[in-house]
């Protein structure tokens, strides 16, 4: 092993980089683009739920249930109906999500007595949107009825009720998607630089015959691959700081705890996902097939099976199983403890660990096949 | 003319299934992508971990236990004790969220004073988060109605029996009853699996069409065809009439999975779904043909796919809702074709939408279609000569 040699593999690379616009694109505007997009634009935020209101029954009685709804940031009442079909159409048309349905003789029967319904009507197309919409509505209307029946004769007058939830949202008390997505996307980035970048270099190598030329230098093999990873791990550590840098900076994405550890265990999984990259152009040296193969099992499960995006505890437990496989679940869960809940090593010592092994693991693998290549 | 093109089209046919790279490219996206979006993409909240701590220990306590219980959305997994257990639970990531009882609840609730309940709910994952606590929120106040009527009740009763007057008054009672439209289980895969259609026919042609066409370029094959009578026009459509049948075919594909695997109503006309199938494609055929109008090995052919697919897909309204993006973000999505395409195959499965409501969408993709296809027609004619 020569540091010089090694050296050279590595400014080679850069250079190769630079002025190949394509890789640049995928190093770097890439990972901006990204980070602009869940930065900004992707949310999974339910709020100003558009929702239509068909009020039958025109009473003091139904404007306070109204009232309620309009108070809510929750909703946004779009406007009045005046008759069901109206709602019916709305929501087949994609112009509201909710529609509120008082009944004619809401008013009558509340004052009377009786137990007046109301009905919402939702589109549960979107089922996640409207599982949420529909815990919303249930907060305005039961707390509401509550208060009637405190209010009702023989119902005491008192206007509380005599159990009270009291909600406490920990680590992400906003509950904004944009702060659960933007740490985990460091991951993903990662995972494109490490394993996708690195895989191609390698392959375009062999593909164009240079391999040859260099293995004919009296650069070793893990010369070559080292000098390689070198490259691209300065590129990973280049993305993961623009990452944190936007993240907080720009788009106020919380970073509750420890620098200095999130950029090591960063590094501890660009290591790995590095060495992941060089194993896929070991076993292939053809780019499309490399590209092909980085994509199935780095990017697509970074991307569905992290838990970057969609929970892991509510996929079945065979797809759960599959989940510990790749690497990217315990960073990503590494990441959101860090930035999220703020802790450290002491809680995330097994992803920690997971990591290492992962790397080593991996290492060892590569080191075996280039020898084999090679010889 | 038509010789010439069923030729080309034959020998495309031929080079696709042969090559064992182009047929993997075929079946394997659409199976992988059902797969994880109708089993392990999940956003239903089911059975979330909570732990219990109940520092009251009475009757009044355990039956909001056993309303907890006895939901389908809630499973005990820890009943810690001290509050250094419950900081531990939490930062795991071990319970989404807990529920804590605190002392004196039964007094307060058999006085009728006010009593609290602690829910505290972990936020990492804000959506899980939401319907979590929606649905904590809701056990809490169905537990409380119930107390609150048979105090009133046992208020009532005795008052107007002991003046023996009539019957007691029945106290009003204002519910809610919530009709859930087109989804009502509430499966996020019904929602997922319609929008996998897009994706698939996106992904595939796009990337079939480009690298065919490099292809040749790359190993220059394209030479030999130019010098063949065969025309520029119809080499296009040669190349492209076979990936726009693949396109159909792993629409079908996508169908019958989505019906007799994962059993989504499909409410609207199929025939009509294939009709925009043929219009999305188009597009996609026509971003294809452009893609290899500006690479020069199949390498960068998928690069480039994925540069376009990747965004494309993001802001097409399939996982993140379209309402939810900053209002600019919202007007530029009117300038992507697989947003039409998205809620056409939505509306059509899910709500058995027809032309009346989906035809403006239906005229943006013609519009859309015509115009990439043209101009990547003719910026493919100049390449060649």
């Amino acid at each position: 092993m020569n540091l010089r040699r090694t050296g050279a593999v590595a400014r080679k690379e850069f250079l190769h980089i630079l002025r190949d616009g394509r890789s640049l694109t995928m190093a770097l505007a890439l990972p901006m683009l990204m980070i602009l997009l869940f930065g900004y634009a992707l949310s999974l935020d339910v709020d100003r739920i558009p929702t239509i209101i068909y009020d039958s029954d025109q009473s003091p009685e139904s404007r306070e249930l109204i009232s309620r709804f309009q108070g809510s940031r929750y909703f946004l009442i779009l406007g009045a109906a005046t008759d069901y079909s109206t709602i019916e159409r709305k929501i087949d048309a994609d112009e509201c999500m909710l529609g509120i349905v008082i009944p004619r003789d809401y008013s009558n029967n509340l004052l009377s007595g009786r137990s007046p319904q109301v009905q919402l009507l939702f589109d549960g197309s979107d089922s996640n949107t409207a599982s949420i919409a529909l815990g919303y509505a249930n907060s305005i209307v039961q707390p509401y009825a509550a208060q009637l029946r405190a209010q009702a004769p023989g119902g005491g007058g008192a206007i509380k009720t005599p159990v009270d939830a009291r909600l406490r949202v920990l680590y992400n008390s906003r509950l904004k998607s944009k702060d659960y997505i933007v740490p985990g996307l460091i991951g993903l980035i990662l995972m494109i630089i490490g394993a996708l970048l690195t895989s191609l270099t390698l392959a375009r190598e062999w593909e164009m015959g240079t391999m040859e030329q260099l293995l004919s230098t009296p650069l070793r093999p893990a010369e070559v691959a080292l000098g390689k990873m070198s490259a691209y791990f300065v590129l990973g550590l280049i993305d993961m700081f623009l990452t944190i840098i936007v993240g907080v900076g720009i788009f106020q994405v919380p970073q509750r705890g420890s620098y200095v550890f999130l950029v090591a265990s960063g590094c501890l999984f660009l290591t790995g996902a590095l060495f992941w990259g060089i194993l896929i152009s070991a076993l292939t040296r053809s780019q499309l097939i490399a590209y092909q193969l980085a994509m199935l099992t780095s990017f697509l499960p970074a991307f569905l099976l992290s838990g970057f995006v969609f929970a892991i505890e509510n996929m079945p437990i065979p797809v759960q199983v599959v989940t510990h496989l790749f690497p990217t679940r315990y960073f990503v869960t590494i990441l959101k403890g860090i930035f999220l809940r703020g802790v450290g090593i002491e809680v995330l010592f097994l992803e920690v660990s997971l990591l290492a092994v992962y790397a080593i693991l991996v290492f060892a693998v590569v080191t075996k096949r280039l020898h084999q290549k090679v010889a | 003319m038509w010789q010439r093109i069923l030729g080309i089209i034959r020998k495309e046919f031929l080079q696709t299934l042969k090559d064992t790279r182009t047929r993997g490219l075929l079946f394997g996206p659409p199976i992988l992508q059902l797969i994880l979006f109708g089993y392990a993409v999940n956003m239903d909240i089911e059975r979330a971990r909570i732990a219990w701590v109940d520092a009251d220990h009475t009757p009044e306590s355990r039956d909001l236990l056993a309303a907890f219980q006895g939901a389908r959305t809630f499973r005990v997994t820890a009943n810690p004790s001290t509050d250094g257990e419950i900081q531990d639970l939490m930062d795991h990531g071990k319970v989404q969220a807990v529920v804590r009882v605190l002392p004196g609840f039964s007094r307060d609730v058999k006085r009728g004073s006010p009593s609290q309940v602690q829910i505290l709910v972990d936020g990492t994952n804000s959506n899980t988060a939401a319907i979590v606590a929606g649905y904590a929120g809701q056990i809490v106040t169905t537990y409380a109605a119930k107390v609150f009527a048979a105090q009133q009740n046992s208020r009532l009763i005795p008052r107007t029996s002991m003046l023996g007057g009539p019957a007691p008054a029945v106290v009003p009672m204002l519910t809610s009853q919530s009709r859930v439209w087109f989804n009502p289980d509430l499966k996020s895969r019904v929602y997922f699996i319609p929008g996998v259609i897009v994706n698939i026919i996106a992904l595939v042609t796009i990337m079939l069409t480009a690298m065919s066409i490099v292809r040749e370029k790359e190993i220059g094959t394209m030479e030999q065809l130019m010098v063949t009578p065969i025309r520029p026009a119809e080499l296009i459509m040669g190349k492209l009439l076979p990936f726009a049948m693949v396109g159909i075919l792993e629409v079908v594909l996508v169908v019958v999975a989505a019906r007799l695997v994962f059993n989504i109503p499909i409410r609207g006309s199929i025939p009509l779904l294939l009709g925009c199938a043929l219009l999305f494609l188009l597009t996609t055929l026509g971003v294809g043909l452009f893609i290899s109008t500006i690479s020069h090995t199949q390498q960068q052919a998928m690069m480039s796919s994925f540069f376009f697919f990747m965004p494309a897909m993001l802001l097409s309204g399939f996982a993140f809702p379209i309402r939810n993006m900053p209002i600019p973000v919202q007007y530029l999505t009117y300038l992507n074709p697989l947003r039409y395409f998205m809620r056409i195959v939505r509306d059509l499965f899910l709500k058995g939408a027809g032309v009346e409501s989906l035809w403006q969408s239906m005229l943006a993709l013609a519009l859309f279609g015509t115009a990439i296809l043209g101009l990547s027609a003719v910026r493919f004619h100049k390449k060649l000569d």
